[in-house]
């Protein structure tokens, strides 16, 4: 009993543990040189009861609490938000190539963020994020109403999808053409940044972040449920379309949650739960909180290259996670089928 | 006692009326054949028994009165309803497929606990599956797979089980494999079987009763000897065979070729 415990315990013990050591090399790594050992005790200081001597200077703890930390925490976040999302999302269509973006989320973050940076001139930087997080959740939400009307079917309410995104990726290409001078700025926010990151961009998407992580997670086992098919799932006495509303709802708020605060970050709600699904198994009630942990660990280590490959210029995340995510997908897909199969 | 009272009940299906005025009953632990042409509209019957499509009239379970009252979860504790082609998740293990079972028995946010674990070993058991539960299913034989589904559908504890042609896919030693074991099932747990079965002389072996529909209509109910008759077969099929009778009294449909030139 209790090595079947510590069996099922173990998958989630590495994701943490690697997540865990993103997050500390991450710390270690940048512009200013910490020393990893001073690092190191002055984090566990910070821990209740632990006392440590912190030994860094008053400069380096101010580079470590808010500069690095925040980035760290908020990359940690949206990883692990993008992941979970797209993994959510998978299940819910049935469909392994379905992505947190899909749906309209990622177009109508786009539009929202640039009606923000076009129109409203100097607030217009404050305003991005609420823009994009209202343009990503009202983009399914259009989606979601178009698709559910033209029929029940996934595959409608995907086509729905594409539709709404072309046509709000074409308004969003009319608002910017009139306004080439915001173009540096819609694109830099469109290839998606974590670039200062405070402390208050954290606890502003906790809220929405823990309530859609929940939602999500408490569905794993529904998801496993719809994988026989609607039909299939309603004679085991399943709501299908109410379970699909209830994760596409929650998935939209975590995607958004994201989006509102890094910009556009392709890519890594498609890799993670793929590899997840070929290193620990195909169940949603593993892949979902595995991807959660593995996407927050995956977007630490981009973003620790995007900002140091050619520091002290900055890549964007979103071509560093392409650039490593890609070949290292394929790998993974190419080794790992011999064994589970 | 009735496990299942079918009054006067009509399904359209865009706005096409499959099913008209069929009534039926099958009695508790007992073995309904629905038969008849492709397109008699037999799955049609099978799925709004199951509740899984609307249809006019009423259809009562056992004493649990009026089944369109039921709530998804419950009418899912009551009917197992195993489909023509089941879909299978290529990946998933058996044991984790075959626990799929219990999910009508689960509330909302719960997650299958060991009462749940160990009825479906117990199902796994009887089905003989659970010696490859770590396999994937797309790894399995048209058999095994057919074992398989019969597992999860049993471990929902069901008082019914609905079986869409559950042989269609199997050669006929495996045909005759998974009716003695439907049959086996139905005579120790009591369950009240009703399949679809395109083979006559079987649906007659195995059936305790068949109901024959033609165009969505009861064509003829009853003992296999007094539904599966020359005319009535050469009529609703359009088909030339014969039907006799062997020494144990079964009543045997043989396909008559008509000598060509």
């Amino acid at each position: 009993m209790n090595s079947r415990w510590l069996r099922a315990a173990r998958p989630y013990g590495i994701a943490a543990a690697s997540l865990a050591a993103a997050m500390l090399v991450s710390a270690l790594v940048g512009a200013a040189d910490l020393n990893p050992l001073a690092t190191v005790s002055t984090l566990l200081d910070r821990i209740p009861f632990v006392r440590l001597p912190g030994s860094l200077s008053p400069l380096d703890r101010a580079v470590l609490f808010e500069i690095r930390l925040p980035r760290i925490v908020l990359c940690a976040l949206v990883g692990g938000l993008l992941s979970i999302a797209g993994a959510g999302y998978q299940g819910v269509f049935r469909n392994p190539l379905v992505d947190s973006g899909m749906l309209g989320a990622s177009a109508g973050a786009g539009l929202g963020a640039t009606l923000a940076i076009v129109y409203l001139g100097g607030a217009g930087p404050a305003a991005v994020p609420v823009a994009a997080f209202a343009g990503s959740v009202g983009g399914v939400t259009i989606a979601y109403l178009t698709g559910a009307a033209g029929g029940r079917g996934t595959a409608t309410l995907l086509l729905a999808g594409v539709a709404v995104g072309m046509f709000l990726t074409a308004l969003q290409t009319y608002v910017l053409q009139r306004s080439a001078q915001d173009l540096q700025a819609v694109y830099s926010w469109l290839l998606g940044s974590l670039s200062g990151a405070t402390w208050q961009q954290c606890a502003e998407i906790l809220p929405y972040s823990a309530v859609s992580i929940a939602v999500i997670l408490l569905h794993g086992r529904h998801l496993d449920v719809l994988s026989v098919g609607d039909e299939e799932a309603r004679a085991l006495g399943m709501h299908p379309g109410r379970t699909r509303l209830i994760v596409v709802a929650a998935c939209a708020l975590a995607a958004a949650s994201a989006v509102a605060v890094s910009g556009l970050i392709g890519f890594v709600g498609i890799i993670v739960p793929h590899v997840i699904r070929r290193l620990a198994g195909t169940s949603y009630r593993l892949v979902l909180p595995l991807s959660l942990l593995a996407g927050a660990g995956f977007l630490v280590l981009a973003d620790t290259l995007a900002r140091t490959v050619l520091s002290p210029a900055e890549l964007p995340i979103g071509v560093v996670t392409a650039l490593i995510g890609s070949p290292v997908f394929v790998w993974i897909l190419r080794t790992t089928r011999a064994v589970r199969t | 006692m009735n496990a299942i009272m079918v009054h006067d009940v009509a399904v359209d299906l865009d706005r096409t009326t499959i099913l008209r005025e069929v009534s039926c009953a099958v009695a508790s632990g007992s073995w309904l054949a629905l038969l008849g042409p492709n397109g008699s509209g037999k799955t049609t019957l099978l799925r709004a028994i199951a509740g899984l499509i609307p249809y006019r009239g009423t259809v009562t379970l056992g004493p649990a009165a009026d089944a369109g009252s039921l709530r998804a979860r419950q009418r899912a504790r009551l009917i197992a309803y195993v489909p023509q082609a089941p879909t299978l998740p290529p990946d998933m293990r058996v044991t984790d497929y075959v626990l799929l079972g219990r999910t009508p028995h689960l509330s909302y946010l719960a997650g299958p606990g060991r009462a749940d674990r160990d009825a479906a070993a117990r199902a796994a058991d009887l089905l003989d599956v659970a010696r490859f539960g770590a396999r994937r299913l797309d790894t399995l034989s048209g058999g095994e797979r057919q074992r398989v589904v019969l597992a999860r559908a049993l471990a929902q504890e069901p008082r019914i089980l609905l079986l869409d042609e559950p042989t269609s896919a199997l050669d006929i030693g495996h045909q005759q494999n998974v009716l003695d074991l439907v049959d086996s099932l139905r005579r120790t747990t009591g369950v009240t079987v009703v399949t679809t079965l395109h083979d006559l002389t079987t649906a007659g072996q195995y059936a305790h009763e068949l109901v024959l529909l033609n165009q969505g209509r009861v064509e003829a109910a009853g003992a296999a000897a007094a539904v599966l008759t020359e005319d009535r077969i050469a009529r609703v099929y359009a088909a030339r065979v014969t039907v006799s009778t062997d020494a144990a009294g079964n009543t045997i449909v043989t396909p008559v070729r008509t000598t060509p030139g």
